[in-house]
């Protein structure tokens, strides 16, 4: 079981705790929907990256304290490299980029 | 040569030590008509019906790991296809009536075991999901009968029945052209036959790079162990789908999870048949060497590891001591966890992509071992056509943006 470190309680907690919530920074289309296409709808709705690698993801506290927050794992190793709150900027845009282990490249077809 | 009694007997004589290599292990030629990514019973079985089926035998299956070594090898065998939508009776029917006569057909005992399926009912909810699902099935042809308790006792005797459990067994829906498969030998079977057709099975060798001509076809594979020029290109890359359409420039509506299964120490024969219960969420087989062979959902977040959480096999082994209190002091051997492509209506994607000269097979989440022989056969001729099958036609990559899902997620009445 992976221990998860959620930034709002700012401790690591068992995996049991959470509930996945899918790949992170996927925005809700601002189009009006009757502008859209099936394709754009597509996009949002069904189509999703699935990254071998370094992987940003939703994270729910579901049994804690109740709160999303996003974080970056590696699907390969399973391993975190960072965990942030909802509204802050992925940590490759960010200066605590600095701090994260440099991605390894385990295998693949990458 | 030809496994039969005689050759069993001739080889018996000399020890069994001059048995000759099944399939040979092949370095690339430069060019292929047909290139298979991914070399699990999927990959092989469409390039052994390309030679057999539709003549075209200049192809390549190429596979990043060892034959099979996938979710082929990590499955918990079952075999099924009581399915609710009319798709999806088609597709996992077609793959039933391959099944039958597989052995003979690639001269392979693949060990098909009609032993049949039992799914249990619960509660009320259950009843009906089911009762309905055998009726659908009934009027799509494909085998499906309601049994009462008490019948399913008699079926499948370990099963507790007693009304005071927290989960009594109201009924179940029983397939019994349904069963099991040694699914190593599945993927072997298909790799000696096509082999012997002239088919390529290069291991050992990851696929890097798709290159496409300027007018948008493909030409071929990047791969570590050099370009291989390619007509067309079959992708059946399980869980690494998403990686390899990506070279091609197409996101796909796929996310992997691990999904986990384990087996007990061997054990005397006790247990006939596969059952399978959504509500209390396990599925369980005794294979022929003894080993009680469990499974159950998927971990909640992608991963390409090959391995999940304990408290997910756990769940699991809890699940099947509720049903089956008999295997209480019944010790665990082995646990492993495959990666598998799921789709967000549950059913595959199989066809053409908008890239022209490349197709797909994937999608099949946890459930595409059952499926093995069908799609093969309707990925074979996909390619072949260049257009699919009546039977995988409605499983295009398009159903995503036109809203024609099918919606086998919601049909099952569990969570996947």
């Amino acid at each position: 079981m992976m221990l998860i470190h959620c930034p709002y309680c700012e401790e690591k907690r068992p995996e049991i705790e959470f509930a996945y919530a899918g790949e992170a920074h996927i925005h809700r289309p601002v189009k009006d929907a009757d502008d859209m296409t099936d394709e754009e709808w597509s996009h949002f709705m069904f189509l999703r990256d699935n990254k071998r690698g370094d992987h940003a993801e939703r994270w729910w506290h579901a049994n804690g304290c109740n709160m999303f927050f996003n974080a970056v794992r590696n699907t390969v190793t399973d391993k975190f490299l960072v965990t942030y709150k909802m509204g802050e900027l992925p940590p490759k845009a960010s200066a605590s980029n600095a701090k994260l282990p440099a991605a390894k490249k385990t295998g693949g077809a990458k | 040569m030809k496994f039969s009694a005689a050759s069993l007997f001739a080889n018996a004589l000399s020890g069994h030590k001059k048995w000759p290599e099944q399939f040979p292990n092949k370095e690339p030629k430069s060019r292929y008509d047909v290139v298979i990514v991914g070399a699990g019973g999927h990959g092989l079985g469409a390039a052994y019906y390309l030679a057999k089926k539709h003549g075209i035998t200049n192809v390549a299956v190429i596979e990043k790991g060892w034959l099979g070594g996938g979710n082929t090898g990590r499955n918990t065998t079952i075999i099924r296809s009581n399915y609710l939508f009319d798709e999806s009776a088609a597709l996992y029917d077609h793959a039933v009536d391959l099944w039958d006569g597989l052995s003979q057909e690639l001269n392979y005992n693949i060990m098909f075991s009609k032993r049949g399926v039992l799914m249990l009912a619960h509660n009320v909810h259950d009843v009906q999901s089911f009762t309905r699902h055998v009726h659908a099935n009934r009027l799509n042809g494909v085998d499906n009968k309601w049994l009462t308790p008490e019948e399913c006792k008699d079926f499948c005797p370990p099963l507790d029945i007693s009304q005071n459990r927290r989960y009594p067994v109201m009924g179940g829906a029983l397939q019994m052209r349904a069963g099991t498969a040694r699914h190593d030998s599945v993927a072997w079977g298909y790799a000696r036959a096509a082999s012997k057709l002239g088919v390529d099975i290069i291991q050992n060798c990851a696929v890097t790079g798709i290159r496409r001509a300027p007018s948008g076809e493909v030409t071929g594979v990047e791969t570590q162990k050099g370009f291989i020029g390619a007509g067309k290109i079959g992708v059946s890359a399980a869980g690494n789908t998403s990686v390899i359409m990506e070279m091609a420039g197409i996101r796909m509506p796929l996310e992997s999870f691990p999904l986990q299964a384990l087996v007990s120490e061997p054990i005397k024969p006790v247990f006939p048949c596969v059952v399978m219960s959504n509500a209390v969420h396990a599925y369980i087989s005794q294979s022929d060497k003894g080993e009680l062979v469990l499974g159950a959902g998927t971990d909640q977040y992608t991963s390409y590891s090959q391995r999940g959480a304990l408290h997910i096999s756990e769940h699991n082994i809890s699940a099947i001591c509720e049903i089956f209190p008999i295997f209480r002091r019944q010790r665990m051997l082995r646990s492993w966890g495959g990666v598998v492509d799921v789709t967000h209506d549950r059913s595959p994607i199989l066809g053409k992509t908008p890239v022209p000269g490349l197709y797909v097979n994937c999608g099949w989440g946890t459930g595409g071992f059952k499926a093995t022989p069908g799609a093969a056969d309707m990925l074979a001729h996909t390619i072949a056509h260049d257009s699919p099958h009546r039977i995988n036609a409605p499983y295009t990559l398009q159903r995503f943006a036109t809203g024609r899902l099918i919606d086998e997620a919601a049909a099952a009445a569990v969570e996947h």
